[in-house]
């Protein structure tokens, strides 16, 4: 039983469609949230709204939308503003101020609602929750076409959003990464902040009713952050931001009704399973991002390890063999004075084997010619470095080593050249060993 | 006659009370109605019951709420300077799908799913799980700590309301209630859930003591600490893990918008009051302790007052006064500062221009009488971009102090103390003047204004120690010192012309 057998094109539809706008109008904002560290305001905003929905209910008498929605509105924008100047003002943390603003205005809500309201129909759960899938029962007639109310508002909300951003890309580009700057070049970024808070507190005041507070704060964040893990333009990260939010809201409400059934329950709720489908995509992106993924980062970091394992070996090999022609080292040997693990050792010994540095006759390894050639290089980068290091950057012989020994694995030849003509072409190391020829001499 | 004092100190305060303590001398019982829910001012007993702990069921939410409010401080505290204030917010609503997950399994296992331990440990574990992922994200990608609390907050609350949805389509157990684990209901505490938050509270402020040392530096210096050898990683996973528990065993009893708010509320007050960590942990748990009483108390007198909410209100209110008045770090000392400093840089560049002014004309030493050392106003508005009324109301303060003598409208007089005033801004200018040309190698042209800004906050110690490194060059007469004033006459006057076009 996969539950989409009572798919319904009209009211599953429209979910989808009202999931959508709502994600794609608070990805958008949500981009220069992330941008400029505010991914709470979101939260902040959507708890803080209550007091702005009860004054508006005192006030008006009504539970008409129009005064609802101002009021909390601007009980949103006070939170914005609040927050700045608690931070400005009382120097307080970021976070900590959003906290105290938000919490202050959830708690003043909760009071007046219980103070004026006998039976005012304001339940914390809708609140939180929201109701996405009553969202095809309230209908208005545009044009002969039933639309959902839902559906209407939040397409206006998206169209404002998508104008904001498109006509002041550079300004808010400028002013989330720059403000300073942005101030200079002669435009207001307070302005801008306010305009971009302005349009926050309206997005998720539209979305709150009818998608659920939850599904908005993840929307602002999630997308966003996972678009950011995927590029570094922010033109392509916003495009990136909006594709994942109609991806997660569809694939959300999808699996709402799908995913319980294969436990033999019937669908849960459709914001919360959007939140999750978000939530996933983030993971996939943040893990397997191409240039900033979890994964790609660590495999090249462990590849760089192997690498210097690797240089590390048949640079001690030549090393000894300098010393001692006649010595044979096996694995156990060079462990001791690399101090390395002994599989990564064992797999590495066997990858410079197979790869012509080394021979292996019984366990007893041997530079190979070519072998000789690159350890010669870095021994040579070694030592040509600890001379640097000694006689221009003024560090005593003792110390030079470690260092030398991390800048090996990043010098070239035309480096080598340089340092070779800066070190006044010696042939000896400050520990009075000498440094090898770039090419072999016979 | 103790009621009527009171309720006279309380009208005093709170207008609306005189109107009842007017109709309360006629009447003492009033009906209510179960839909009245306006705010009924309470009778004397009440006030009475509720301040000496009369009520068991009052002693409790009183005393649950302190200690909440005690651990919350102190392991607040250190969030807030970890610039972890909203973690609480954070892995508040993490705990949701391990409460649902805890019910599911419990239930399925045939135990009763309700049972707190139960929920607790299920609340736990993806609290941590939250935690840990906050941290993979702030250090295993680029993204930021904001934005890492932002995914974790949402992501993890949406699954667990996907999860209650499952949960209440349930036969088995009775998922109604779960919600409460969300709200709260603080009025509804109970003996044991005081316990709990005591016992919990208390080992958590203990272990913060423990490891105060450590804690602290992670606060402040991570990469010290890391250089030093301390296991950061697990350091900040026990300060997460402290939030964790303090979160769980607050969110169970007062709910999770009121645990966000104690956990930042009071340490972002206590910041005001102090610049020493020990300090700040201490007034954080004071005031933690006084809101949780003082609001739990006005919820029991006030009945139609949600408890939660008015503890919050009650931090509210003391963290908007400490922001106000605190000291050393509130806004109106820091204002009263800045204006005690903006008034002492005004009388200095008062004084300098005079002495200057003065100095160049060569009539310094004549006798303090005399009309040549009369300074018009004019010329002192020249000097500086004062405005008329500016200038004013600087040599009004000025003659308050008796450094200068006004003889009419405008025209100015040194006192003696304000000679001697002068004498001594005009050493220190020149002091540092002398000091950036021959050690810092600014270019004479240069040095007016930068000495200009530093001139006033110069300690006594660093004027000895300038005057011992730069008296032997002083002779040289690469710029004046008070010694040989006189001789730099046409070099003063050149300076003052180029401040004014510079300003």
């Amino acid at each position: 039983m996969s539950g989409l057998e009572q798919w319904n094109w009209y009211l599953d539809g429209w979910i989808i469609v009202a999931g959508i706008l709502c994600a794609v109008s608070s990805a958008l904002l949500g981009n220069f949230l992330v941008l400029r560290k505010m991914s709470m305001l979101g939260d902040a905003i959507t708890h803080a709204i209550l007091p702005g929905l009860a004054a508006a209910f005192m006030i008006s008498d009504s539970r008409s939308s129009l005064p609802m929605f101002l009021g909390a509105v601007i009980a949103g924008i006070l939170t914005a503003l609040f927050t700045e100047w608690i931070r400005g003002f009382g120097k307080v943390d970021e976070g900590a101020a959003m906290g105290v603003v938000f919490t202050s205005l959830f708690a003043l809500g909760l009071v007046m609602i219980v103070q004026a309201a006998d039976h005012v129909d304001l339940d914390p759960g809708c609140v939180l929750y929201g109701a996405i899938e009553l969202t095809p029962l309230d209908t208005i007639l545009i044009a002969g076409w039933e639309i959902p109310r839902v559906v209407v508002v939040l397409s206006i909300v998206l169209l404002i959003n998508l104008l904001f951003v498109i006509f002041f890309l550079k300004e808010l580009k400028l002013s989330s990464f720059d403000p300073a700057l942005a101030t200079t070049t002669g435009f207001n970024s307070t302005i801008i902040h306010y305009a971009l808070m302005t349009l926050v507190a309206i997005t998720a005041v539209a979305s709150f009713e009818t998608v659920g507070n939850i599904l908005v704060v993840a929307m602002f964040i999630v997308p966003p952050a996972a678009a950011y893990m995927l590029t570094d333009r922010l033109g392509t990260m916003i495009v990136i931001s909006a594709i994942l939010a109609t991806l997660a809201a569809a694939t959300g409400h999808i699996s709402a009704i799908t995913v319980p059934r294969w436990f033999g329950y019937q669908s849960t709720s459709t914001a919360g399973m959007m939140a999750v489908a978000a939530g996933l995509l983030f993971a996939v992106a943040a893990l397997f991002a191409p240039r900033h993924g979890i994964v790609v980062v660590l495999i090249r970091r462990q590849i760089l390890a192997w690498k210097i394992l690797a240089e590390d070996i048949i640079a001690l090999m030549y090393r000894i063999e300098e010393r001692n022609p006649q010595l044979k080292p096996d694995a156990t040997y060079l462990r001791e004075i690399l101090f390395s693990q002994s599989v990564p050792t064992s797999l590495t010994l066997r990858y410079l084997t197979k790869h012509g540095q080394l021979s292996d006759s019984n366990g007893n390894y041997e530079l190979t010619e070519t072998g000789r050639d690159h350890a010669r290089q870095l021994v040579r980068s070694h030592r040509l470095w600890e001379h640097y290091l000694v006689e221009h950057a003024g560090m005593s012989a003792e110390n030079i080593h470690k260092q030398a020994e991390k800048l090996e694995h990043f010098t070239d030849r035309q480096l080598r050249e340089k340092l070779n003509e800066d070190t006044i072409a010696t042939d000896q190391d400050p520990h009075g060993r000498p440094i090898p020829p770039e090419e072999k001499t016979n | 006659m103790k009621p009527f004092v009171l309720v006279f100190l309380f009208a005093s305060f709170w207008p609306e009370c005189l109107i009842l303590a007017a109709t309360e001398t006629g009447t003492i019982q009033t009906q209510q109605s179960i839909t009245d829910r306006s705010i009924a001012i309470p009778e004397w007993n009440d006030w009475k019951r509720v301040f000496l702990l009369k009520d068991y069921n009052t002693r409790i939410v009183v005393f649950g709420t302190t200690l909440l409010g005690m651990a919350a401080g102190m392991i607040g505290s250190f969030a807030l300077l970890r610039k972890r204030a909203l973690m609480g917010d954070a892995l508040s609503h993490a705990t949701l799908p391990g409460i649902a997950i805890a019910f599911i399994i419990a239930t399925g296992l045939g135990l009763d799913g309700k049972t707190l331990p139960v929920l607790l440990a299920g609340a736990a574990v993806s609290g941590l799980l939250g935690v840990a992922t906050i941290l993979l994200i702030r250090n295993m990608t680029r993204l930021k700590e904001d934005a890492a609390l932002g995914i974790v907050l949402s992501v993890f609350f949406g699954a667990g309301i996907a999860l209650l949805g499952i949960v209440q389509q349930m036969k088995t157990g009775h998922a109604a209630g779960l919600e409460s684990f969300i709200y709260g209901k603080t009025a509804s505490m109970v003996a044991s859930d005081a316990w709990l938050i005591g016992c919990a509270g208390l080992s958590c402020m203990l272990i913060s003591l423990l490891l105060y040392k450590e804690l602290t530096l992670l606060c402040f210096d991570e990469g010290f600490a890391v250089s030093r050898g301390f296991p950061v990683i697990l350091l900040d996973m026990t300060l997460m893990g402290l939030v964790v528990v303090v979160t769980i065993i607050g969110l169970q009893a007062v709910g999770l918008i009121l645990m966000i708010s104690l956990l930042v509320i009071p340490p972002a007050a206590a910041r005001f009051w102090t610049e020493k960590i020990v300090n700040m942990t201490v007034v954080a748990i004071i005031l933690g302790a006084l809101s949780g009483m003082i609001g739990s108390a006005m919820s029991a007198i006030f009945p139609n007052l949600p408890s939660g909410a008015m503890i919050v209100l009650v931090a509210t209110a003391m963290f908007l006064f400490s922001m106000v008045f605190g000291i050393p770090r509130g806004i109106l000392i820091r204002k009263l500062r800045r204006h005690e400093l903006n008034r002492k840089v005004n009388r200095q560049h008062l004084l300098r221009g005079l002495y200057e002014f003065l100095e160049a004309r060569g009539r310094l030493k004549e006798k303090q009488s005399s009309e040549s050392t009369f300074v018009p106003l004019s010329k002192l508005l020249q000097m500086r971009s004062w405005s008329l009324a500016k200038l004013k109301k600087i040599v009004k303060r000025a003659q308050q102090e008796q450094l200068v003598v006004a003889l009419q409208e405008d025209q100015l007089r040194l006192t003696k103390a304000g000679l001697l005033e002068a004498t001594r801004i005009v050493h220190e200018h020149r002091l540092w003047e002398l000091y950036l040309i021959t050690y810092a190698d600014v270019a004479p042209s240069k040095v007016d204004q930068d000495a200009d800004a530093i001139e006033h906050v110069l300690e006594p110690e660093v004027i000895a120690e300038l005057e011992s490194l730069l008296v032997q060059q002083s002779t040289e007469g690469i710029l004046q010192s008070p010694h040989t004033i006189e001789i730099h006459q046409e070099e003063t006057k050149a300076r003052h012309s180029s401040r004014r076009r510079s300003t």
